[in-house]
């Protein structure tokens, strides 16, 4: 491969909850924003490509939808979904589309418009809608229980404790204050996580990404365009992994096994290694999913993601490999659809110097970690301010 | 012309269910639930009381402070959202019972989810001020329900508050009303449902803070008045927290806002929240000085007024019950009698 492609412009919606804007309004903005960033105009965008799992309102055709509103009509416009890792799928989507040589200028947008669904029931179906519907959600397993079944697991196995558990959605809190898009800019302290209400055990309410609304959109170009571009931000990897839908046909459930296997393929393809990533926005739907993202991805020995986290190893300040600087997907917010792209978007503001209060030291190299379901899809994505 | 009140009187039921006690039979935590909502126990009308039954006592109440002629009423309106017929005058009823009519006499049932009763207020300002009536009684009177195990069961209270508008011996001027209402779903419930729905969050920001707000602030505006001109403010108050926030995003103290929140020890009386709250504000406070009520009604709107006490106030308010007797006349039931009084026990034979 000999093609090299970059992000050279981002743009997102604050993530909340936007009780009067839907799917069109808030991906036009984000989009709008991407390109004026990218210093690219509408005329010039080749494909697009929307990650939107869409089940919270009932609107399909999602990928033609926002192609009209944002006035890109009439290129080739895509609607990517796979659960909660739709937004990485629709950057690897723009990749492999600017890779193949047969686009040059390609859009990948993320959107959701959750809270549309007021019925606590109706949301929890949809939710679900990433596990196995047959042998999962209508068996009784809520997504939050697929979670707390792997949390239980690791806890048992590796001796992990709600407090370390909490720690995550403590330094993901505090890291949120200092980012103006976040959905929840609020510190929270340990006492406060774990005597949060259970949703259930051993995640609390304060262990679990909440229901937001957003927008998330990069725009993805060859390396011919993205040199003429001040700070291109170069993808020099991704890995996509599949695994079982279902958590109890998986051989291990401490893990993420296809988050092992995309972030080798990330890994391989960028001739980068684990130790060389100096930021990362790893998939926290639940505390638990961000100690078993660092061990899946290598920066930690198995089993010890919550003795890291401890350790104060994935802090902005003094960490070694600050994590979720954004506040990940438990404060700075998770419209399902966007949050592949927004964590793209914090690695690109990190490495282009640009995080302001969140900005981590000598960035050179970031990783985003996305996985849908419990683990059935995983994209690893690593992105550098080098080209090579 | 100078509109005002010319008497009060509210009525609450004596039962009542404590949050922890509704917490325990859904297994949720109570002492969460109660501190969450800022209410601790919520009144329950008894086997044989409904809104008619409640807005009769409340307007008996009204009558005896206002010392008038009850044959003097012109009009009377009762608004809520719990009218025991879909077809069927509550307001004829609560008429009879207090002696007005039959003749040269209008009354009507009204609704607007929790500003019904406020809407009778605006309408019988407009006919006294016209001099269309002498007297106008406008009550906002609720037995609410909610839905087993939902969030609004909760806080879904009884209650009920009586005005009697006039422009002889005045013992609250209202200065003015400011409504404020929009096309906005937050809550409702379809012809035939026992229980209404709700939008959850949506209830919060675009509902009740964007049309308390406004309404408030229009208020203000027309009246060329300001927060600081107001001794005393009232909210609808779906709960103890949302008068709260609204005060404070007005800039209003706590102080001037504490003493009308009724709802922490009765929980929400619906057509008659605000109306209730500004009643206690009534019962405590001086002449001469200046009350702010905003009701809210979902689907959604919000009423606005500026009060202003007279020296008459203090001559007549001790005559009839005041809101706390009723708030501390009270008798504990568990959810079990409680669901009996509520009509929730199903006839499963």
């Amino acid at each position: 491969m000999t093609r090299d492609v970059a992000i050279i412009g981002q743009g997102m919606t604050k993530f909340q909850e936007h009780w009067d804007r839907g799917v069109r309004e808030l991906a036009a903005e984000a989009i709008t924003e991407a390109l004026q960033d990218a210093t690219i105009s509408h005329e010039q965008v080749q494909a697009l490509f929307v990650g939107s799992m869409g089940r919270f309102g009932g609107q399909e055709h999602i990928g033609a939808l926002v192609a009209d509103y944002t006035g890109l009509t009439p290129i080739p416009a895509t609607r990517v979904e796979a659960g909660c890792a739709c937004g990485a799928l629709a950057m690897r989507s723009a990749f492999l589309a600017v890779l193949s040589g047969l686009y040059d200028i390609v859009v990948a947008c993320g959107v959701e418009k959750m809270t549309d669904l007021t019925d606590s029931g109706d949301l929890i179906s949809a939710l679900g809608a990433a596990s196995d519907q047959e042998w999962e959600l209508q068996a009784g397993l809520t997504f939050p229980a697929v979670y707390a079944l792997m949390a239980r697991a690791h806890m048992a196995k590796y001796g992990t404790t709600k407090e370390q558990l909490a720690m995550v959605s403590a330094k993901n809190h505090k890291n949120a204050v200092n980012n103006p898009k976040a959905h929840f800019r609020r510190e929270f302290t340990i006492q406060q996580i774990l005597q949060a209400k259970m949703v259930c055990a051993p995640l609390g309410l304060l262990d679990c990404s909440p229901v937001s609304d957003g927008a998330a959109a990069i725009v993805i170009a060859d390396s011919e365009i993205a040199e003429t571009h001040e700070c291109p931000v170069w993808i020099r990897g991704s890995g996509h992994a599949s695994d079982t839908i279902a958590l109890q046909d998986r051989p291990t459930i401490t893990n993420i096994p296809a988050a092992q296997v995309a972030a080798r393929k990330a890994y391989e393809y960028a001739e980068i290694s684990p130790d060389e990533v100096d930021v990362a926005e790893i998939h926290d739907n639940f505390t638990i999913g961000e100690l078993m993202g660092l061990e899946d991805l290598g920066f930690v020995p198995e089993g010890q993601g919550g003795i890291a986290t401890e350790a104060g190893e994935t802090q902005i300040e003094g960490g070694k490999l600050p994590v979720n600087t954004s506040g990940g997907l438990k404060a700075r917010g998770n419209p399902i659809g966007a949050t592949g792209i927004a964590q793209a978007i914090e690695i690109m503001l990190q490495l282009r110097d640009n995080a302001g209060k969140r900005q981590v030291e000598d960035v050179e190299v970031g990783l985003t970690h996305s996985i849908g379901g419990s683990g059935a899809t995983a994209i690893v994505t690593l992105l550098s301010s080098k080209r090579r | 012309m100078q509109v005002g009140i010319v008497g009060y009187g509210v009525y609450i039921p004596k039962f009542r269910i404590k949050v922890h006690e509704i917490a325990r039979v859904w297994n949720e935590d109570g002492e969460t639930m109660a501190k969450g909502l800022g209410v601790s126990e919520v009144s329950v009308p008894d086997l044989d009381e409904d809104t008619t039954t409640i807005a009769v006592e409340a307007a008996r109440n009204a009558i005896k402070q206002s010392g008038i002629d009850p044959r003097k009423i012109g009009a009377l309106y009762v608004g809520s959202e719990s009218h025991p017929y879909a077809v069927n005058p509550t307001a004829s009823t609560v008429a009879e019972a207090i002696s007005a009519g039959p003749g040269d006499f209008t009354c009507a049932d009204l609704e607007f989810a929790c500003k019904a009763g406020t809407a009778g207020i605006q309408m019988c300002m407009g006919m006294v001020a016209a001099g269309q009536i002498e007297y106008g009684v406008a009550i906002g009177s609720d037995c609410a329900q909610g839905r087993p195990g939902d969030a609004l069961e909760y806080s879904a209270s009884a209650g009920a508050c009586a005005l009697i508008l006039g422009q002889k011996g005045i013992i609250a001027e209202i200065e003015g009303t400011y409504s404020y209402s929009t096309d906005t779903p937050d809550f409702f419930r379809r012809e035939g449902e026992n229980f209404p729905s709700h939008g959850s969050r949506f209830t919060g920001k675009p509902a009740y803070f964007r049309h308390v707000l406004n309404g408030a602030t229009g208020l203000m505006t027309k009246l060329g008045l300001t927060v600081e001109d107001f001794d005393y403010a009232c909210f609808h108050s779906p709960n103890g927290k949302f008068p709260i926030i609204a005060a404070n995003t007005l800039k209003i103290p706590f102080e001037k806002v504490e003493p009308s929140l009724v709802v922490r020890a009765i929980g929400n009386t619906y057509s008659a929240s605000a109306m209730l709250s500004m009643a206690r504000l009534l019962d405590i406070c001086e002449p001469d000085q200046r009350i702010l009520m905003v009701a809210y009604g979902s689907g959604a709107g919000s009423d606005a007024f500026s009060l202003k006490t007279t020296d008459l106030l203090l001559e007549k308010r001790d005559q009839v019950p005041k809101v706390d007797d009723y708030v501390n006349n009270k008798v504990y039931i568990d959810y079990a009698i409680y669901a009996k009084h509520r009509g929730k026990i199903l006839d499963m034979t």
